[in-house]
């Protein structure tokens, strides 16, 4: 195992999940995802989908990226991406057909997840295959951690459930909990992101940002003599 | 005409991509810092939006839709696996000739944009126009009203999410809070604002 995972294969594959996350930190890949994270079980599906295409697409453009002229790069890597998700999209289809028309057009829209070609351009055209691989399932991983972070409060706060069972009993079935159906909706998905990224900089705070604007404050009597 | 209308709404307020869909997100938070350039960023990804949906809607009809080869004689082909990737493909070419006509005749708004301009090409709210126009099946004159009208949404929510950043920066935030996260839950009280939308029926 060592031989296969030495310290560099581990560093991209560890840091994007917290140190370095794709999401709260760099900001990527947050569109498309959300609108799944009403359920948990849809979003470990997207999660899985989206971790594989990223590594997958990563290996397969480092392995050619001598061979790619620089000034259709992005083309190339967009149909290498765009057929996997293709490819996804087809198995998930005939496999996991209910699951496929909940995500509807989503997983389509893994090809223009930031994360995807941002880990195409920024790593795999600079480093070997397995490494990229690595880099692929690394900042997967890390996004998928947040969703699934989503998807469990919004699910066990909007419906009571964990992948569809009973966590909670609700009140209508004779039980005590009251479900939040705000959670359900689209808000709830920005109101938790935005506290996953507060409690994460308080955690680290090398990654909060700069403060454009100082606020002066003004303690009383600092300068009270008239 | 009815229908339109309520097409046109239902794209620019209840089903707002940006806000409900989450489509976009990334350009949403990076541009919306001043409402200039998130005004201009709208403008494009509106004028993108009302060119690819109905450009995507025509090929998708005649080249491949389960026997849309019909006209040239081949029956029985479903093509429409391909959908993702010529979708896509269609997006990128007609970014690109945008550009082009920016750089040559707006210069101003060219390098307004700079590099986000080709980011429109990865920007999930124009393929995923096109992706819910397939998957619910508009004729053409229903893809030209929601490409106009999900684009405008799109538009909208940016720029009112540029006027508010613009005055929270003088706000005092919790350091850990700061820029990224206050921008989520702004974005969270929007989206709630817009789902008030939802109870009108046309």
């Amino acid at each position: 195992m060592s031989a296969i995972l030495n310290d560099e294969t581990k560093k991209v594959l560890v840091t994007p999940l917290v140190n370095d996350n794709p999401i709260t930190l760099q900001v990527l890949g947050i569109c498309s995802a959300l609108a799944v994270t009403s359920q948990m079980s849809t979003s470990l599906i997207m999660a899985l989908a989206l971790t594989l295409v990223t590594a997958c697409s990563s290996a397969a453009i480092s392995a050619i990226r001598n061979h790619i002229p620089s000034s259709i790069r992005i083309i190339v890597q967009m149909t290498i991406i765009a057929s996997l998700v293709i490819v996804v999209d087809q198995i998930l289809k005939a496999f996991a057909y209910d699951v496929s028309k909940q995500l509807s057009v989503f997983v389509g829209l893994i090809i223009t997840n930031c994360i995807v070609m941002g880990r195409a351009e920024g790593y795999a055209m600079k480093n070997p295959p397995l490494e990229s691989f690595m880099d692929g399932i690394g900042n997967g991983l890390g996004y998928s951690l947040i969703l699934v972070i989503v998807a469990f409060f919004r699910e066990i706060l909007g419906s009571g459930k964990l992948l569809g069972i009973e966590v909670f009993k609700l009140v209508k079935d004779g039980g005590w909990y009251d479900p939040n159906g705000l959670m359900l909706l689209p808000p709830s998905a920005f109101f938790i992101i935005g506290l996953i990224i507060w409690g994460m900089r308080q955690w680290k705070p090398s990654q909060a940002e700069k403060v454009e604007f100082k606020i002066m404050s003004i303690a009383h009597g600092e300068g009270g003599h008239h | 005409m009815e229908n339109y209308i309520s097409l046109f709404v239902k794209a620019v307020f209840i089903e707002n991509l940006a806000l409900s869909f989450f489509l976009g997100m990334c350009t949403f938070i990076a541009v919306s810092k001043k409402i200039s350039t998130a005004m201009g960023l709208g403008i494009a990804v509106m004028v993108v939006q009302a060119i690819t949906v109905p450009a995507n809607n025509i090929v998708y009809h005649a080249l491949l839709k389960e026997d849309a080869l019909s006209w040239i004689g081949i029956t029985g082909v479903d093509l429409s696996f391909l959908a993702l990737l010529s979708c896509i493909g269609m997006i990128a070419a007609l970014v690109q000739i945008l550009e082009m006509i920016l750089d040559k005749f707006f210069p101003a708004l060219y390098h307004a944009l700079g590099v986000f301009l080709p980011l429109i090409t990865v920007n999930c709210a124009i393929l995923g126009g096109s992706l819910f126009m397939i998957e619910r099946d508009y004729n053409f004159g229903e893809s030209v009203t929601y490409g106009v009208g999900s684009g405008l949404g799109w538009a909208l929510a940016i720029t009112v999410m540029a006027g508010v950043r613009e005055k929270l920066k003088y706000s005092d935030i919790p350091a850990g809070l700061q820029g990224l996260g206050i921008t989520f839950i702004t974005a969270g009280l929007m989206s709630l604002g817009f789902m008030a939308f939802s109870g009108i029926q046309l």
